[in-house]
């Protein structure tokens, strides 16, 4: 071996520095990660992030306005509705041509569903005016605005045109503004009256509701886990599987049990009565109410809670709480000041994992929640599907989101995501 | 308080100790009695979703297959059950392919960003499914997927996919690279190693992930109520239509075959889970 090649860097089997050889190792590695990720990242990506992202979009959407009515929206500029007064002649003009084009397209009714999210009452006078605002010849007929009040008097109505006018932007905050239960009136943004927020209401229930049927599962879990950490192992896997029997079973399943076992004729009731707990016509009123929602709930998340919390409990030494008794302690105080501060990541875990899961719940609030018990995710599923506001379903949708990222922040801070364990 | 009352344990101490046992008896009662009633119920012969007096005298008039004769030959159930049959093993093979990449992938040390990707990979099981199901109709239906197959298909796929990858990555935190490196060292090439040496060791981990992700697909209805039309009608939806509209006797049996089904899936995890440990047992470290 000569002087140099001892001084010099250290060569690997090819002839190159050491060092040089590592780094590209070790990035051939990175790149080999990158390519195992990347056909479900791009997976992910198309088919869940991008949907997600198409909704935040929809929340603020407006481009029904402006591209049905876009000589409306222009002509509109110029008008003033604190003047009192419905706009001038070369408005409705403009609206004539627009309508026209609109009914041509069979648009016409659907910007006026649009408008009618903001000022109810507006969808009718869009319908009503198409098909006779089609045959109006648009260089002879003028001037329109007398025959647009003849066709319906709200034409003449400076309310109705505040609306276009405020909504005529190609992007809008009114689906939030709605989301709160907020309306825009000619003096600003104000909430509507307490009796009508019902979607802050439905908000605050939901939250309510998850944390309290949150505390029912730790309750119910934290014994259940208690005694599987601290009994004979092949006691604790039986244990196990009664756990994980109904954490396999379908969430249908559950909900259709628990609508059967609390139904008037259901047979909790039949039982009560039976034993004479309750009169033959008296009996109790458990489903379509909160308290069959917080039943059904609290039973569909149990698993949730008792999984995460026996798996921090099997770690917990027994030692300590013998060190404990053994210095005096009472059983409570042993159990109180050492064995529970030791399992508090548990209960960390399970309650996160448990409160975002039961703030997005659907099915079973739908199943058995009747009026006042359901939630957020109903009203979001009833915009959509049966009121057909998709922008303010989106804007409920993204306010939702925005809690449980939150949420999945906190949990990831607490346990971590690569943390995760199921069963 | 441990597993075994001490002999020299006082009365109270006793007292507590079986009243504790109860407390949790009572508990666990609580979580299996729904599961467990409605299979007596689905052999009602009337159609009532509670005991009949006959059925409490154990009288066989009072017990039939009536339930489960509608569920095979009505063509509504038959037709929900086979789509949900055809959509969720395409969903499932699409998110375990997918995800066992990923997962190995994720592994590797030096994986630049792995938090934020692992973070994103979850997070199909973290949003709430009328946020997905929303977002997923308004995007499918621009490229034209709404109301196909394939579109409910992939859509069950992304939801399924974060428990393949937790479950994997979970077998593969314990699976010894030296195994790897020695198989290289004896000249298998990459492919040749990850089938003859690695995939056989975290297999367990895949076919939970599977098992899971079938699950997810085949127990989903909110996102193919948006995302799927009449045509792909699924079981868990004509449940949904079922108890929502006229509660019909036949969703018993149709619960009941489910909860067979999901009996079978947990004694194949169970039998996975040891064969793991038997096997974590034998290797070193």
């Amino acid at each position: 071996m000569t002087d140099a090649a001892i001084d010099g860097p250290v060569l690997s089997a090819d002839g190159r520095p050491l060092k040089q050889s590592l780094r590209r190792s070790l990035r051939r590695q990175q790149w080999r990660a990158i390519l195992l990720i990347a056909p479900l990242f791009v997976f992910v990506l198309v088919s869940f992030l991008m949907p997600i992202g198409s909704m935040l979009f929809r929340s603020v959407e407006n481009d029904i306005v402006p591209d049905t009515l876009p000589l409306t929206v222009a002509a509109l500029q110029d008008w003033d509705y604190a003047s009192g007064e419905p706009p001038g002649e070369p408005v409705y003009a403009a609206m004539a041509a627009d309508l026209q084009a609109a009914f041509e397209e069979k648009t016409h009714t659907q910007v006026g569903r649009r408008l009618n999210y903001e000022t109810p009452g507006v969808s009718s006078i869009f319908r009503k005016s198409g098909r006779p605002v089609s045959r109006w010849d648009l260089a002879e007929d003028g001037p329109f605005r007398d025959r647009f009040i003849d066709i319906d008097a709200d034409w003449g109505d400076p309310e109705v045109w505040r609306t276009i006018k405020s909504y005529g932007g190609r992007y809008t905050t009114g689906y939030y503004l709605a989301a709160i239960d907020g309306e825009l009136t000619p003096e600003g943004p104000r909430l509507k009256e307490p009796d009508q927020r019902v979607n802050q209401k439905l908000l605050w229930r939901t939250l309510w509701l998850s944390a309290f049927i949150t505390f029912c599962t730790f309750a119910l879990g934290y014994p259940v886990a208690w005694l599987m950490a601290n009994i004979r192992e092949r006691t604790a896997n039986l244990l196990l599987i009664l756990v994980l029997l109904p954490f396999w079973t379908s969430l249908l399943v559950r909900t259709s049990s628990w609508k059967i076992l609390l139904q008037e004729q259901g047979v909790i009731n039949d039982f009560a009565v039976w034993i004479g707990l309750v009169a033959d016509d008296n009996r109790f009123q458990m489903i379509n109410n909160q308290f069959g929602v917080v039943v059904a709930m609290t039973h569909i998340l149990l698993p949730f809670m008792i999984l995460p919390l026996y798996s921090v409990m099997k770690t917990i030494s027994p030692t300590y709480v013998r060190a404990a008794r053994s210095l005096g302690a009472t059983s409570w105080t042993s159990f109180w000041r050492v064995y529970f501060p030791q399992s508090v990541p548990g209960i960390g875990a399970g309650a996160i994992l448990v409160f975002i899961l039961a703030v997005g719940y659907f099915i079973t609030p739908e199943l058995v929640g009747g009026a006042d018990g359901t939630f957020i995710s109903n009203r979001i599923y009833y915009q959509f599907s049966v009121s057909g506001n998709w922008g303010l379903a989106a804007a409920l949708g993204t306010m939702m989101l925005a809690v449980v990222l939150v949420l999945f922040w906190v949990y990831d801070k607490i346990v971590g995501v690569d943390n995760m364990k199921l069963g | 308080m441990a597993s075994q009352l001490p002999p020299y344990a006082s009365l109270p101490e006793r007292i507590w100790f079986y009243s504790f046992r109860v407390l949790v008896a009572a508990i666990l009662f609580f979580l299996i009695f729904p599961i467990l009633v409605i299979i007596p119920l689905s052999f009602n012969a009337q159609d009532f979703f509670t005991f009949t007096p006959e059925m409490l005298r154990f009288d066989p008039a009072g017990y039939s297959l009536k339930h489960y004769e509608d569920f095979f030959t009505n063509s509504q159930w038959q037709n929900a059950f086979w789509n949900s049959v055809k959509i969720a093993p395409m969903a499932t093979l699409i998110s375990v392919t997918l995800g066992t990449l990923a997962a190995i992938g994720l592994t590797q040390p030096h994986v630049p960003f792995r938090t934020t990707i692992m973070a994103i990979l979850i997070s199909p099981m973290i949003v709430p499914l009328i946020i997905s199901a929303a977002g997923m109709f308004f995007f499918y239906s621009s490229v034209n997927l709404q109301g196909t197959y394939w579109g409910v298909v992939f859509a069950h796929a992304v939801l399924g996919i974060p428990f393949v990858i937790i479950t994997v990555t979970a077998t593969l935190a314990g699976f010894d690279r030296s195994l790897t490196r020695a198989a290289a060292n004896l000249g298998a090439g990459p492919v040749r190693t990850f089938f003859k040496v690695q995939m056989p060791l975290i297999l367990p981990g895949v076919i939970a992930g599977g098992l899971f992700a079938f699950v997810t697909s085949f127990d989903e209805v909110v996102v193919v109520l948006l995302v799927g039309s009449a045509g792909q009608k699924t079981l868990p939806w004509q449940m949904f239509l079922g108890l929502r509209e006229q509660i019909s006797p036949t969703i018993l049996a149709a619960a009941t075959i489910l909860v067979a089904i999901s009996v079978v899936l947990l004694i194949v995890l169970e039998m996975l889970r040891r064969r793991n440990e038997r096997l974590r047992g034998m290797s070193p470290g």
